[in-house]
């Protein structure tokens, strides 16, 4: 497979401050919190209570509808806090380090389990979450057997890390690992795709037990929905699941030592950020350390995740189940005089209605001011030109907002996640919060369905 | 700029809910996020947002409208004293001096028909509580650029509440309308005051009023002249292709409008798809008539169609509405060429139309939905077969 998948639709925002390639050694973390709110859908079913010890591995929540789903605690403390949110909803399950105790899930070759057993392990140790589905963007279902399993070696999104460098301070085996174990879930295959730009030089491309695809394009490329539609599209009945990268590594890392350590090499990155750069932490870490002295002066929002699609924090929050970076961009609450009349050459656009338009290879500094107010769908075409998909936007949510299940489905509501219309609700000019349309949509189909 | 940000603080909260001044918020907040873009920061999904929004899109196409607007201005100067000569019109042959007299007509429309049109937008915006949209900053300028300048000021009035009240509000305002607000504003005049918008007299300056030309003057439009028969008596290409013609307000400079296409294009704002298709349409409906050419009308070169009447302006900046029109992108293609084809139907085989460019656009805005529908389910198709070879 060296024929080369390539994308045109998309875009890449080119923000200020991305991470340099150093990987700052590890910088000790004493907080982690575990979000249910990172997984979409989810109705928690909390197992411990403040000042309850737990280990690395221990159950903190589970899956109400599905309990052999386990969400664990990434470390070895105490059970420090239980934040609730608005109508009891559980938001984080604090804990506070101490020693370093772990739960042992026991080795084993995936080779060689059946993969019932590999299953079980994985929803012991806590790290089945990982595993997500396309249709509706959430939890895989341990019961389902996927048609193939996605896995995408890019980040495409702003100022992502590049997964070339994270590899490189990898252990590899741990990757070959991972893919044996997910093969084994599966009587199609494991796709692992590629960067199409650095073909030659990646260090994943003599990975074995997946079929390796190359992707070149614009963000969004590197999302695995959009690799799911172009190489194994979801049709309706049919499930495809999903792990990032990383997390293969957290899966072989499992088989080969038998310990839950859900660890990544994230990107710090961002105009904010002083000394942009990687960092090794483990899910759930707060990031009040790699961010200590490291921001710079003025209101920030720091996000975990990358601006598109990333969930805010505070400095002192944690790092989100799934995300691979922090970024920390200004916060846009000022107002500006005339600014929708200005000539715009600081001002990074799709549109070419910007001076910006004439200074291609700029990076910008852009802050989370909405830059307008919210309107009707007005203009057209605009969405079309940063999906990569062969789906029609506009149609697809209006179908949702009139909760015309029929027509979704017919739509292609199957084949989409948030994350793949982050650029849309970007580029739209009349501000409409698209993401959690499309998420509408999802939470509305799961209901209907199930 | 900070004193004005400070009294706009100070006056916020008697418009705020609950405010003495609470039934005028949207008028409020139409004015402030007009100086000033809001300080209001994302709060779900994407953390960042592109700098345009609606106000920054519709400025693009009224900057664009502005070389049509202004050699408009200069061309009702200069029909005026073609038809009256320097002695009559006290215009002597001076750009400045044409501009400024074609100037001074123009402004009465300008400022009525956004004076109404905003109006009504204000007061229904507040009556749903939204906030205005911007969709009436074009319109408003649409409007007096595709009515005869001596459209009478009432009947404007008239015409641009009706097309935003019937065109556009009693759909659900900006974004929900099917027809083209600026277009059924034409077609309100054009069925209500057909004396006012036909004809030789109406397209130049003063002749309603007072038909005492110089001698061999004509206000006719070209259009009225080929639909005459009568081809020989047409302008000249480049007259035409210029604008030195009888016409509506900024309809004739083919120029000019070319100008404001280019805007559009480059910014990406207008769709270039339809406004090559639209070209694509009326040329190819051009030679068919040439192929079948039985009278002079239908034997004037095909190209003539784009540079005479209102084609340039619909094809640029009606047709490419993007409420108005198809919304899928294959459908531009077939909406724009049939708009084409239609208005070059329409101007040489009907007698009672000499211009085929608004009821061409009118009737493809009624059937832009179906299109699209078609185009949809294209679509739709293309997944069900997909998914049916996957389980074969």
């Amino acid at each position: 497979m060296s024929e080369i998948l390539k994308i045109k639709k998309g875009l890449n925002i080119r923000l200020k401050g991305s991470a340099d390639k150093i990987l700052i050694p590890e910088i000790p973390v004493t907080r982690y919190g575990v979000r249910p709110v990172d997984f979409p859908g989810l109705v928690p079913k909390l197992a411990v209570r403040p000042a309850d010890i737990v280990k690395a591995g221990s159950v903190l929540f589970t899956d109400k509808n599905l309990p052999e789903i386990r969400f664990t605690s990434p470390v070895s403390g105490t059970v420090v806090d239980i934040v609730r949110g608005d109508r009891r909803r559980l938001l984080e399950v604090v804990i506070e380090v101490s020693g370093n105790d772990y739960t042992d899930f026991g080795k084993g070759d995936p080779a060689v389990l059946t993969p019932d057993q590999i299953k079980a392990k994985l929803l012991e140790s806590g790290l089945w979450p990982v595993i997500r589905q396309r249709p509706y963007n959430i939890v895989a279902k341990p019961s389902q057997e996927p048609k193939s399993v996605f896995i995408s070696g890019l980040d495409t999104a702003p100022l992502a890390p590049d997964y070339d460098f994270v590899m490189h301070n990898s252990d590899m085996g741990e990757l070959g690992t991972g893919i044996k174990a997910l093969g084994k879930l599966t009587r199609g295959k494991v796709h692992l795709v590629l960067d199409g730009s650095n073909v030659t030089g990646s260090v994943m491309k003599n990975v074995a037990g997946a079929e390796k695809h190359y992707i070149k394009g614009p963000h969004p490329a590197g999302n695995p929905g959009i690799q799911i539609h172009h190489i194994d599209p979801v049709n309706k009945g049919e499930v495809v699941w999903y792990v990032n990268l990383q997390d293969v590594l957290a899966i072989g890392r499992l088989f080969n030592e038998g310990v839950y350590r859900h660890d990544r090499i994230i990107a710090l990155a961002g105009s904010e950020v002083t000394k942009p750069a990687y960092h090794r932490i483990r899910s759930g870490a707060s990031v009040t350390g790699i961010l200590r002295g490291s921001l710079r002066d003025g209101e920030v929002r720091c996000i975990s995740g990358n601006v598109l699609t990333g969930t805010a924090i505070s400095a002192e929050g944690f790092l989100g189940y799934y995300d691979n970076m922090v970024t920390a961009i200004p916060e846009g609450k000022h107002h500006e005089f005339f600014g929708w009349i200005t000539p715009g050459f600081g001002k990074f656009s799709f549109s070419r209605s910007f001076g910006s338009a004439l200074l291609p290879g700029k990076e910008f500094v852009v802050d989370t001011n909405l830059h307008g107010g919210e309107r009707a769908f007005v203009m057209t075409g605009v969405y079309e030109k940063v999906l990569p998909m062969d789906i029609y936007p506009m149609q697809l949510l209006k179908a949702i907002l009139v909760e015309d299940i029929d027509m979704m489905e017919r739509l292609g509501i199957y084949e989409v996640a948030e994350e793949d219309f982050a650029l849309c609700e970007y580029v739209c000019p009349s501000k409409i919060e698209i993401q959690a349309i499309i998420r509408k949509g999802l939470d509305q189909m799961v209901r209907e369905m199930s | 700029m900070k004193f004005l940000r400070k009294q706009l603080d100070r006056l916020k909260p008697h418009f705020s809910k609950g405010g003495r001044l609470s039934s005028l918020h949207s008028v409020f907040e139409g004015f402030e996020t007009f100086m000033f873009v809001p300080d209001r920061v994302t709060s779900k999904g994407s953390h960042i947002r592109d700098y345009i929004d609606l106000k920054r899109s519709m400025f693009v196409v009224i900057i664009a409208l502005i070389p049509a607007l202004l050699f408009g201005c200069y061309n009702i100067g200069l029909q005026h004293l073609r038809a009256y000569g320097p002695v009559v019109s006290g215009l002597d042959n001076s750009v400045l001096d044409l501009f400024w007299f074609g100037f001074l007509k123009v402004l009465p429309l300008i400022v009525v028909s956004y004076g109404v049109g905003l109006g009504i937008e204000f007061f229904t915006a507040q009556l749903r509580g939204h906030e205005i949209n911007e969709g009436f900053l074009v319109s408003g300028m649409l409007i007096p650029l595709i009515i005869p300048v001596d459209t009478p000021l009432w009947m404007l009035a008239i015409a641009t509440a009706f097309a935003v009240i019937i065109g556009k509000e009693v759909f659900g305002g900006t974004g929900m309308n099917i027809l083209n607000p600026a277009l059924t504003a034409r077609a309100f005049l054009f069925f209500s005051y057909p004396a006012w918008m036909s004809g030789d007299k109406v397209w130049v300056e003063g002749l309603m009023s007072n038909p005492d030309v110089i001698d061999g003057f004509s206000g006719a439009t070209p259009l009225a002249v080929a639909a005459a028969n009568e081809t020989s008596g047409l302008p000249s290409v480049m007259e035409m292709f210029i604008g030195t013609i009888p016409g509506s307000v900024g309809e004739t400079s083919t120029l000019a409008i070319l100008i404001g296409a280019l805007i559009l294009i480059l910014t990406g704002i207008g769709s270039w798809k339809i406004m090559l298709s639209v070209t694509l349409g009326g040329l190819g409906m051009g030679y068919l008539m040439n192929i079948f050419g039985v009278n002079p009308y239908m034997e004037i070169p095909a190209y003539y169609h784009l540079i005479m009447g209102g084609f340039a302006f619909g094809a640029v900046f009606m047709a490419t509405d993007p409420v108005t029109a198809t919304q899928t992108e294959k459908g531009k293609w077939l909406y724009g060429f049939l708009i084409g084809v239609l208005t070059v139907l329409i101007r040489v085989l009907n007698p009672a139309y000499p211009e085929g460019m608004m009821l061409a656009i009118l009737l493809m805005n009624v059937f832009a939905p179906l299109i699209d529908h078609y185009v949809i389910e294209g679509n739709v198709k293309r997944r069900l077969k997909r998914a049916a070879l996957n389980k074969a």
